[in-house]
C-alpha cells in the first residue's frame, strides 16, 4: 500500500512537469485547438472501422480492419480500411464526414445523395465480438472437456473457478426464479450470462484486443433482449396468456381492454428494459472513464497547478470508477440474466389454487 | 441519437456469431457441465451414505464381536469352575475311594495279623504242650526210676482219679 502512495505521488509530481515540457513547443499553434470532449468520447464509444490504438508523434497506430458492404450498384467490396489513409474514396465508397451516416460507409448514388450500403464489415465491435465469442467459447468447452475427462474428480485450477461461477448463477439465479423446469432454459442463460459478463470486462480492458464498446451497443442488447422476449413468450403458459388478455378483475376494467391494453406493453417494455438497461450501463461506465480521462487534457489551460491537481483527482477517479465498473460489469450481466430468467418465469405461471 | 439505432452490420454479426455462440454451448457446453456436477453431487451423496451404512455396519460387527468376546470369557468363566468342581470333585472321590482302599488293606492285613497271631500262638502252645510233656515225661521218667516211688506216685493218680469220681 505504501508503495503505491509513493508511485502515485511520482506520476502526480512527473505528469505537470512532462505535460509542460511536451505542450511547450505547440501551446500556440494549439491554443485556438481545443479539445472536443463530446466528440472524443462519442468517437470512443462509438463503433470504428479501425482500430486506434495510440498516436506517436503525427503517427497514428491503429489496426485496420476489413471492410464488407453491397452496394446495389456495384455489387460487393471487400478491403482493408487502411485503403481510406491512401485516398479518402475508395471504390466509390467513403466514410461519411456529418450527416446522418456520420462515421459510416457511403456511397454517392446518382443524384449526388449519401447512400448507406448493405455494410457487414467487422468494425472494431465485431472484431471484439467475435474474439470474444471465441474466448467464451473456447473457456467453456475447456471446462466441459475436463468434465468429460474425469467426470468424478473435483476440479481445481481453472475449472474448479468456472464450475463454482456456473453452478453459483445456475443454482442461485436460474433455478429460484424459474422455479420447476428451469433445466431447459439454463443453458440459454448461464450462455448470456457468460456473454455478458466476458464482453463487459474485455470492454473494461483499455488496451487490444479489449476496450471495445460491445456491450454498450444498442445493437448487442437488443439482440439479446430479442432472443429473450421470444423464449419468453414462445414458453409462456396457457395462464401467462390468459392473465394478459383476461385477468381477474372486474369486468369494467378490461371490457374497453384498459388493462389488457397495459399488460400487453407490458410484454414488450420488460425485453425494452433489459436492453436499455444493459446499454446505457455499459455506455455510462466507458464515458465516465473517459470523461475522466479528458479532465487532464481539458485542464491543460488552466494553468500549471490547476492541471496537476486535476490530474491527481482524474486519476484517483479512474481507479475508483474502474473498480466500480468491474462491480458493474459483473452485476449487468447478473442482473440481465436474472431478469431474463424471471420473466422467463412469470411467464410459465401456474393457474392459482383457489381456496 | 446514432448512438440509439442499431447498426445492422453489427446485428448481423451478433445474430450470426451470438447464435453460433448459443448452439455450441448449450448442446455442447453448459449442460454437460451441470449434468457433470450433479452427477458427481449425486455420487457423493451416495458415497456418503454408503460410508454412513459401512459406518454403522461397522459399528454393529464391533458390538458383535465385543458381544462374542464377552460371551468366550463367560464361557471361558464357566468352563474354569466346572473344572475346578469336577477337580476337586475327582480328587475328593480318589481321596474317599483311596481311604476306602486304604482301610480295606488295613483290615485285611490286620486279620492276617491275627490270623497268624492265632498261628503263632497255637503253635507256641502246642510247642509248649509238647516241651512241657518232654518235660513231664523226663521228670516223671526221674521220678519213676525207684520201685516205691512208682507206687506211691500210683497210688497218688489212683487217688486222684477217685477223687475225681467222687
Amino acid at each position: 500500500m505504501k508503495r503505491l502512495y509513493k508511485i502515485l505521488l511520482f506520476v502526480l509530481l512527473a505528469l505537470p512537469v512532462a505535460g509542460l515540457y511536451a505542450n511547450e513547443p505547440e501551446q500556440k499553434k494549439e491554443e485556438s485547438k481545443e479539445l472536443d470532449v463530446r466528440a472524443f468520447i462519442l468517437e470512443h464509444i462509438s463503433d470504428s472501422y479501425v482500430w486506434h490504438i495510440t498516436k506517436i508523434g503525427e503517427n497514428e497506430i491503429s489496426i485496420p480492419l476489413p471492410v464488407m458492404a453491397y452496394s446495389k450498384t456495384t455489387g460487393w467490396h471487400v478491403f482493408l480500411s487502411s485503403e481510406f489513409h491512401h485516398s479518402p474514396v475508395y471504390e466509390g465508397l467513403t466514410i461519411a464526414e456529418e450527416g446522418k451516416y456520420k462515421g459510416k460507409i457511403v456511397e454517392k448514388d446518382a443524384k449526388g445523395e449519401e447512400v448507406r450500403p448493405f455494410d457487414i464489415s467487422i468494425t472494431k465491435n465485431v472484431f471484439a465480438l467475435l474474439f470474444s465469442s471465441i474466448l467464451m467459447v473456447v473457456c467453456i468447452m475447456y471446462v466441459a472437456k475436463s468434465y468429460k475427462k474425469n467426470p468424478l474428480q473435483s476440479k481445481t485450477g481453472f475449472a474448479g473457478i468456472m464450475e463454482m461461477f456456473i453452478m453459483n448463477i445456475n443454482d442461485d439465479v436460474i433455478k429460484p426464479c424459474i422455479g420447476k423446469g428451469y433445466e431447459k432454459y439454463a443453458p440459454y442463460l448461464l450462455t448470456v450470462f457468460f456473454f455478458v459478463f466476458t464482453n463487459n470486462i474485455l470492454g473494461l480492458i483499455p488496451i487490444f484486443p479489449g476496450g471495445a464498446n460491445v456491450t454498450g451497443n444498442i445493437a448487442i442488447t437488443m439482440v439479446l433482449a430479442v432472443i429473450t422476449f421470444l423464449i419468453v413468450n414462445i414458453g409462456g403458459s396457457k395462464e401467462y396468456w390468459k392473465e394478459i388478455f383476461w385477468p381477474d378483475v372486474p369486468l369494467w376494467l378490461k371490457v374497453p381492454p384498459m388493462l389488457p391494453l397495459i399488460e400487453l406493453v407490458g410484454i414488450f417494455t420488460k425485453p425494452f428494459a433489459l436492453m436499455i438497461r444493459l446499454f446505457a450501463n455499459i455506455l455510462a461506465g466507458h464515458s465516465i472513464v473517459l470523461g475522466l480521462t479528458c479532465l487532464v487534457f481539458v485542464t491543460v489551460k488552466l494553468g500549471v497547478g490547476m492541471n496537476a491537481s486535476m490530474t491527481g483527482v482524474s486519476i484517483f477517479f479512474s481507479v475508483f470508477i474502474g473498480f466500480v465498473e468491474l462491480l458493474v460489469a459483473y452485476i449487468q450481466a447478473y442482473i440481465f440474466t436474472m431478469l431474463s430468467a424471471v420473466f422467463i418465469g412469470l411467464a410459465r405461471v401456474e393457474p392459482h389454487h383457489k381456496h | 441519437m446514432a448512438l440509439l439505432l442499431p447498426e445492422s452490420g453489427l446485428l448481423f454479426w451478433m445474430l450470426l456469431s451470438f447464435g453460433i455462440v448459443v448452439f455450441i454451448l448449450t448442446k455442447y457446453g453448459f449442460p454437460v457441465i451441470i449434468k457433470m456436477v450433479e452427477e458427481r453431487k449425486t455420487y457423493i451423496d451416495e458415497s456418503l451414505l454408503v460410508a454412513k451404512q459401512t459406518y454403522e455396519q461397522m459399528a454393529v460387527v464391533k458390538a458383535q464381536g465385543v458381544a462374542i468376546v464377552d460371551e468366550a470369557r463367560r464361557e471361558q468363566a464357566t468352563i474354569l469352575k466346572d473344572a475346578t468342581v469336577t477337580r476337586d470333585l475327582l480328587i475328593k472321590e480318589a481321596k474317599e475311594k483311596a481311604g476306602v482302599e486304604a482301610a480295606k488293606i488295613i483290615d485285611e492285613a490286620r486279620k492276617q495279623i491275627l490270623a497268624e497271631k492265632d498261628d503263632a500262638i497255637r503253635d507256641i502252645r502246642r510247642q509248649v504242650a509238647a516241651l512241657s510233656i518232654d518235660i513231664a515225661e523226663k521228670v516223671i521218667r526221674g521220678q519213676l526210676d525207684k520201685k516205691d516211688e512208682q507206687m506211691v506216685m500210683i497210688n497218688r493218680l489212683l487217688d486222684e482219679i477217685n477223687v475225681s469220681k467222687s
